[in-house]
């Protein structure tokens, strides 16, 4: 009987068995259909997903173009940025690393403190940096004592330099962080250490500087801990840019016009000592920490000029320089300018941060009188024998229109009212050939309007016309303005990059150049002839020769020596508050002003007289007298044009003077320039 | 108690060790053996291809796990019938103090520090619990196994242990032990109206317990239902190893080559998720592989089973067999998305001793019956005459 029922339990256990086991095969089953479900079917996907666990896209900042002066020399190009880093994950005490870090080099407190604060905040494998831009000695020293630094690493990376500082920084601009409005979605602008162009030729050529990132694939874990570093795509780096600009003549264009008048003695100076006693606090503190102060022909402290000085070459519209003080630091931008460093940059009423070359706006003054001496000469209504008589002023209805000498010119030619520049006579030529000839031929030499330049933030100065005056203050032209006009006064506004083409194009031979600063590759194109009867043209190369040249010209001055080379310009003095009776008779306004209500001092000029080959401009702002002031700085930085590049082939009328000895000096100074 | 040679041979006169040794099933020893290979060469690809830290540790518990199913083996089976009830009563107590300790503060804790290696006392009840209710089944003719009186012990013999490993809180653990349990009755010979009246009123009852769940055991239930609803909270374990699974492919990513596994994407490679990196590293080739391995040592299982001649044999024997499966489909359906994870390791594969010692136990068991096939075990461990 137990054999029965044990017969019983052993079949009702081998039937349940195999359902037993039949359901387990089913599930078995199941999970190999789900198998085959995720390794097969769904392959693809989740191969797709495991690459995009696994690899992190990684940019690798493009190396940013250079800006380069003609002679190839770097105006801003990028430097090795040697740090220090320290990972927390390779050290046991990162305080004691730090200390034995400070015994080697410098880290101030400072940045001690933030490093511990970081660390904590981090993730262990995330290096955090110590100190940047350390130098290579420095980074020996680190590496030589490695062994007793844990978790202490050196990199680099690049920054942005700019080698000459405050000398071409309204050309070169500056490369500051990326601003969240600048965001575009490219990712490579979101790079912590990436710079774009936030002024001058940085901002205009950005995106061809900038060069194209690199992409590199980086294998990284759950944590995001990078594993591997993967080859990729490298990138391109920016293109260079090149500049008709020489850095030694901008240089020396920079240092001579924030000089002025005045003398650079070295504070030790016994001289500068007594100066820097009487001056007052303000000024003694402004130089506290220069080694150098400007000490005038009174033995007193002064402050920079401000201003601007343009040379351009006549025949291409090159410019070789094109200054503007005071300038500022562009470095300190690239990291990041503190907030009060940036104030203060606004508030100075020198404008530093702006391109005086280009967005400064100043009424030409006498500059201008060449112009309305070529309407003149062009309309047919006056010659260059025509002669007015200069009583010290013109009376036109109730008004007195004065002359800036007194007691009057007398009897003056055309040659002579440019030499002496006497006002009367060009009110007596407006009064003749009328305000429309007169802007109009102002417009075609290029005032009034942007000139094309390769440079951003060009203001377009102004020439009033009729039409213009009705418009905008809807009054009707008058005769005054005409006069006033025509001494490059009132309404009329102009640039000292305008002022250098104007002279430009009076002396090239009425070629319409323009100006530009990137150096042009190939041969330069036709320029288009701006059909100026070049009698008329050599008249007014006459009149400026005879502003310094002649006996009684208003910059004889700067006639230099007998080996000099021969230039020519004309002085320019802009008021910048108009002269009130009460300040004509009391004679006040002769005498010591405000800083910012003193006239604005000009001077335009080229060189050499029998071949222009450079015109210079220079503006110094509330400089007092162009003849005094602006004069010597555009003939200093004129002559140290043509020192440095002579002309290469000597023209007609300099092989007359082909022997002469500034020629062959200058020749022998650069050799192989004139190869 | 004089033991009666039977004519026609089939209960044979004590074995001696040399002869257990020769009627051993070496070829079940060998695939174990190979399994656990294969769990060494994973281990050592998930330190990176290193044999610290687990592989080295896991050839060495598997060493003393093989000595142990061995010896077990060789123990004649009547002995662990008749130790069943104790057994089961020292793991019961084990369970029970694990709870005290557990309530005294330390949180959900599971195991016992022996200092030599740490008890994990539900692991052992497994087992005591499959050698305790085929005592009890044994010797049971088909009627008393219908008489549900007969049915009120080992039910609660079940229902201890399983209501204390559900306070741990360890679900899967005590759904293992019900499963398990559920295939020894059923083999045993309760009728299918039973089992099916326990699983209508097991559904019914799935919103009550659904409110005496732990908001980690609820969450888990859902994010399962959805993983992908939430890569980063709680679905992300799901997900990165579906990732890895489906990656892989049919011939896999190489040996130490698979990415989600090597990069720390893939959660607890070395323990519950280690298919998954097999699968990863040897794709579908690999993976149907070692579940061939295993569904050999359970049609081993199954084949000795029916060859023994005791039902406490052929209880235990599928006992056995239904754990292994039991483990190895909850962790492979766990990994591959199919089930909630549970948290249950692949048998001899998976890094963590507890686990591996539970499953020799059980296979020396296994090894046990297919040596002792042929003695018959009458009711209350006397040996049928």
């Amino acid at each position: 009987m137990l054999k029965t029922s044990d017969q019983d339990v052993q079949r009702v256990f081998t039937r349940r068995a195999l359902v037993l086991a039949g359901g387990k095969l089913a599930l078995i089953g199941a999970l190999g259909a789900r198998l085959y479900y995720l390794q097969v079917v769904e392959a693809d996907r989740y191969e797709l997903l495991s690459r995009d666990n696994q690899f992190n896209l990684e940019l690798l900042p493009p190396i940013r173009g250079r800006i380069l002066d003609r002679n190839d020399v770097a105006l801003a190009d990028n430097q090795d940025n040697f740090r220090v880093e320290i990972v927390r994950e390779q050290t046991d005490d990162v305080a004691a690393t730090l200390s034995a870090l400070r015994s080697i080099i410098e880290v101030p407190d400072w940045d001690v403190r933030r490093v511990l604060k970081d660390v904590k905040r981090k993730r262990a494998f995330v290096p955090v940096t110590v100190v940047e831009n350390l130098t290579r000695e420095e980074i020996a020293r680190v590496a030589v004592n490695a062994p007793y630094l844990p978790g202490i690493r050196i990199e680099v990376g690049r920054s942005r330099r700019y080698p000459f500082a405050d000398t071409a920084v309204h050309i070169t601009g500056y490369v500051a962080a990326v601003s969240e409005s600048e965001l575009t979605g490219d990712p490579v602008l979101e790079l912590p250490d990436f710079r774009i162009g936030k002024s001058g030729i940085e901002k205009l050529h950005d995106l061809e500087m900038r060069g194209t990132a690199g992409r590199r694939q980086v294998e990284v874990n759950a944590l995001g801990r990078i594993i591997r570093k993967l080859p990729g795509e490298d990138g391109e780096p920016g293109r260079d840019i090149r500049l008709s600009l020489d850095i030694n003549l901008q240089r020396y264009a920079t240092e001579r016009l924030a000089r002025g008048q005045a003398e650079r003695l070295p504070t030790e100076d016994p001289r500068a000592q007594l100066a820097l006693t009487q001056a007052d606090s303000a000024l003694r503190d402004a130089y506290a920490d220069r080694a150098t102060v400007l000490v005038d022909a009174d033995g007193k402290v002064v402050e920079a000029e401000s201003g601007s000085a343009v040379v351009m070459d006549v025949h291409t519209g090159e410019l070789r320089a094109l200054a503007s003080a005071p300038g500022y630091d562009p470095n300190p931008f690239n990291r990041g300018l503190s907030a009060k460093d940036w104030e203060e940059l606004l508030a100075n009423p020198r404008a530093p941060l702006n391109n005086k070359a280009v967005a400064g706006q100043y009424p030409p003054g006498s500059t201008f009188k060449m112009l309305v001496m070529l309407a003149a000469l062009e309309s047919g209504l006056a010659g260059q024998d025509t002669k007015f008589f200069c009583p010290g002023h013109l009376e036109l209805g109730d008004t007195r229109f004065h002359c800036w000498k007194k007691y009057g010119h007398g009897w003056l030619d055309m040659k002579q009212s440019v030499a002496q520049s006497c006002d009367v006579y060009y009110y007596e030529l407006a009064k003749r050939i009328g305000i429309d000839r007169i802007s109009s031929i102002a417009k075609r030499f290029g005032l009034g309007d942007e000139t094309g330049v390769d440079l951003p933030g060009e203001r377009r100065g102004l020439i009033p016309t009729r039409e213009w005056k009705l418009a905008t203050q809807g009054v009707p032209w008058q005769m005054g303005e005409t006069l006033v006009s025509a001494i490059g006064q009132g309404f009329t506004l102009t640039t000292p990059l305008q002022l250098a083409l104007m002279t430009a194009r009076l002396v090239n031979g009425g070629k319409a150049v323009t100006p530009h600063i990137e150096k042009q590759s190939g041969p330069p194109g036709a320029v288009e002839d701006m059909a100026i009867d070049t009698r008329h043209l050599d008249a007014v190369r006459a009149a400026m020769s005879e502003v310094v040249n002649g006996e009684r010209g208003t910059a004889r001055k700067i006639q230099g020596e007998k080996d000099d080379v021969k230039i020519a310009g004309k002085t320019g003095t802009a008021q910048v508050r108009r002269i009130t009776m009460a300040d004509r008779l009391s004679g006040a306004y002769k005498n010591e002003k405000p800083w910012r209500y003193r006239d604005h001092a000009l001077f335009v000029g080229f060189g050499p007289v029998e071949a222009p080959r450079y015109a210079v401009s220079v503006v110094v702002e509330h400089g007092g007298g162009g003849s005094s002031m602006a004069a010597p700085i555009a003939a200093d930085i004129l002559r140290e044009a043509l020192r440095i590049d002579p002309p290469r082939q000597p023209g007609p009328t300099a092989a007359a003077h082909g022997s002469s000895g500034d020629s062959a000096e200058a020749v022998r100074d650069r050799p192989e320039r004139d190869g | 108690m004089v033991m009666s040679f039977r004519s026609d041979g089939l209960n044979p006169p004590e074995l001696t060790i040399g002869q257990k040794l020769v009627s051993m099933n070496w070829l079940l020893v060998l695939l174990i053996i190979t399994i656990a290979g294969v769990g060494c060469l994973m281990l050592y690809s998930a330190a990176n291809g290193d044999w610290t830290p687990w592989a080295y540790r896991h050839a060495l518990r598997f060493g003393i796990g093989l000595t142990v199913m061995l010896a077990i083996a060789l123990v004649d089976i009547r002995f662990w019938m008749r130790t069943a009830y104790l057994g089961y009563m020292v793991a019961l107590v084990l369970l029970g103090l694990v709870e005290i300790m557990g309530e005294i503060g330390m949180g959900a804790q599971r195991w016992i520090d022996l200092g030599v290696f740490q008890l994990q006392p539900s692991e052992v009840m497994k087992i005591a619990l499959v050698l305790a209710l085929a005592r009890y089944f044994n010797g049971l003719t088909y009627e008393e196994v219908g008489n549900p009186l007969n049915l009120i012990l080992p039910l609660l013999m079940v229902a201890m242990p399983a209501l204390l490993v559900l306070k741990q809180p360890d679900l899967g653990t005590a759904l293992m032990m019900i499963a398990g349990s559920g295939a020894i009755f059923f083999l045993a010979g309760v009728r299918i109206w039973k089992f099916l009246a326990v699983i209508f009123a097991g559904v019914g009852a799935v919103p009550i317990v659904w409110q005496f769940l732990r908001e980690y055991q609820q969450k888990r239930i859902l994010t399962f239902l959805n993983p992908e609803s939430d890569p980063l909270g709680s679905g992300y374990h799901i997900l990165q190893s579906k990732i890895a699974l489906g990656s892989g492919g049919i011939f896999g990513k190489g040996f130490l080559k698979g990415s989600q596994s090597h990069l720390n994407f893939l959660p607890e490679k070395q323990t519950d998720f280690i298919f998954t990196m097999l699968a990863e590293e040897f794709g579908m080739v690999g993976a149907s592989a070692l579940i061939g391995l295993y569904v050999l040592v359970l049609a081993y299982g199954f084949a000795i089973a029916v060859r023994s001649r005791s039902q406490f044999g052929r209880l235990v024997a599928l006992g056995v067999t239904t754990t292994l499966f039991l483990y190895l489909f909850i962790n492979v359906a766990m990994v591959m998305g199919l089930i909630p994870v549970v948290g249950v390791p692949l048998p001899m594969i998976s890094y963590g001793g507890t686990a591996m010692l539970t499953m020799m136990i059980g296979l020396g068991l296994l090894l046990g019956v297919s040596v002792h096939r042929d003695v018959r075990i009458a009711r209350a461990g006397v040996e049928e005459d």
